[in-house]
């Protein structure tokens, strides 16, 4: 019992303790960002492996969900006479939820994981020791631009998963199973609010791009650095981003609608 | 640089103690590493060779004890300071720590790009150089993935070189080579010594290499400085330490079994459970 009550209290101090590092790395990554300004060619090559890299699955993704939004949409709405809607009801779910949340969890198993295992293995290796002997700080050097190109592409990638998503769901509705083109495109503009909607999924996503890019960075840069850390410091990643979107998906939608 | 300077030793350590959790690394240890000598540190895996470097080089801080190098006190330094002295110290990790994602060329550049401003034309020239040395001018496109381990050590040793450093600190430098790749490192660290005027530390257990080119050879064991002097001093010395360890002796003042509970004790309670 004793021995029990002991565990447990080590592992709550070292989970709070963990937690303090995590802050730590944060604000320290974030001190770093105005230099980063002036040499932003190291943000922009960040931006192709973590951004670009990961188009192709963001793209296919959305598709596929605008796709399957517009068939189980059209199949609910037809029963009541409403497949006008369709339009309104795809792009709603698409800008306000799906977009923001599905784009930042394939992130997390795409970018996130893949940040986490590079920093992991260059602690690892010693190149991040290197460059602290070479006098350069690592956390302003390799994660401040890996953090920056988080923070950007993330919105950008749910954007076009939306736009993507919303023409899945006109082509499955419109083009496959007949509703009118106009109304599905009329009705979403009449419907969908610039700032409501769009503006408060974009916020999302860019919470989304900051919480995933600081746990992966944080994981890989506090991983035990052993081909078995950074396996199981890779595997962290995509659980805590994952369960840290969906838990703030639900708070910033409490708040925003 | 007065005098004084430039005839004290280039790192001074005095009563250096350091523990990893209850295991104490070093206890109390007094050292003084010449200026344009090279130093060995040798002694069995374990014994803290290589948190020596660091703690030299100030990625960790000693449990009491002061370490000066150049007169600089590394311990007390804030992060500015110490970056500040990093730059004219130079370090060989074990593998060579090379930046996985460049090439050999901006390897080499990396510090020269992040310290300085100079023109790419002028660090074509300094890489280029520092390549020359090394005897990998022609590697300069390779990546990192297609060195030789042997290769990726003179890669790094290039790029620690290249903001021209006091000192250099070899990692166990001759681990996992070939004899022919052991045989240039080895030269390689005698001559860049000699010819950049360096203070160099070499760590490791490679007791032919190290005392071919050691000036002074440092023995460490249990946290201590067990014996000290020149190649020859240390095998002809009395010291049962010295002699165990420069003669590859299995058992000796080293132990050859791990500390643990009486042999027949420890049978005896197996077959009770």
């Amino acid at each position: 019992m004793l021995n029990f009550i002991q565990q447990l209290g080590q592992s709550g101090i070292s989970f709070f303790e963990r937690l303090g590092r995590a802050h730590i790395l944060f604000a320290q990554i974030v001190a770093g960002v105005p230099s980063m300004l002036t040499r932003f060619q190291l943000v922009i090559q960040q931006m192709y492996s973590v951004g670009v890299l990961s188009l192709l699955i963001i793209l296919v993704s959305g598709l596929f969900v605008g796709m399957v939004l517009g068939l189980q949409g059209y199949n609910t709405l037809v029963d009541f006479g409403a497949e006008e809607a369709l339009g309104v009801m795809v792009s709603l779910s698409l800008v306000r939820e799906l977009g923001p949340v599905v784009a930042a969890l394939l992130f997390a198993g795409r970018a996130g994981s893949a940040l986490t295992a590079e920093i992991g293995l260059m602690k690892a290796t010693e190149q991040l020791s290197a460059m602290e002997m070479m006098a350069i700080d690592p956390i302003g050097r390799v994660l401040t631009p890996r953090f920056l190109a988080g923070f950007i592409s993330m919105p950008l990638l749910a954007a076009l998963f939306s736009a993507v998503g919303v023409m899945g769901g006109a082509f499955v509705g419109s083009g496959l199973l007949g509703v009118d083109e106009g109304a599905y495109w009329s009705q979403m503009q009449a419907s969908v609010d610039l700032y409501d909607d769009i503006l408060n999924g974009v916020i999302k996503s860019i919470v989304f791009g900051v919480v995933v890019t600081w746990i992966a960075l944080f994981e890989g840069y506090d991983a035990i650095p052993t081909s078995e850390g950074v396996s199981r410091a890779t595997t962290r990643t995509v659980v805590h981003s994952s369960l840290a979107i969906l838990g703030l998906d639900f708070i910033l939608t409490a708040i925003m609608f | 640089m007065t005098d004084t300077s430039t005839t004290s030793p280039l790192v001074e350590i005095r009563n250096l103690s350091f523990a990893r959790g209850n295991r104490m690394i070093f206890d109390g240890i007094d050292m003084d590493i010449e200026r344009g000598k090279v130093t060995a540190i040798m002694g069995p895996s374990g014994t803290g060779k290589t948190t020596l470097l660091r703690l030299i080089g100030g990625q960790i801080s000693p449990l009491t004890g002061t370490i000066k190098v150049d007169g600089i006190e590394v311990t007390k330094l804030n992060r500015s300071a110490l970056f500040q002295l990093r730059k004219r110290m130079g370090m060989l990790f074990q593998n060579g720590a090379l930046l996985t994602d460049m090439n050999v060329y901006d390897n080499i550049a990396f510090p020269i790009r992040e310290h300085t401003q100079l023109s790419e034309n002028m660090i074509r020239t300094l890489v280029t150089m520092k390549l020359e040395v090394v005897g990998l001018r022609g590697a300069r496109d390779l990546m990192p993935s297609e060195l030789s381990g042997g290769m990726a050590r003179r890669v790094a040793m290039a790029r620690a070189i290249a903001l021209d450093p006091m000192m250099m600190m070899y990692d166990e430098p001759f681990t996992g080579q070939d004899p022919i790749s052991m045989g240039v490192l080895v030269r390689l660290i005698r001559e860049l010594n000699d010819a950049l005027d360096l203070s160099s530390i070499v760590v490791s257990h490679d007791i032919e290499e190290a005392s071919s080119i050691a000036d002074t050879i440092f023995l460490l064991s249990g946290g201590k400085v067990v014996a000290q002097g020149s190649a020859e001093a240390l095998r002809e010395s009395g010291s049962e330490w010295a002699q165990q360890f420069m003669n590859g002796l299995p058992d000796g003042p080293v132990p050859f079994h791990y500390p643990a509970i009486d042999y027949a004790e420890d049978l005896l309670s197996a077959g009770n459970k």
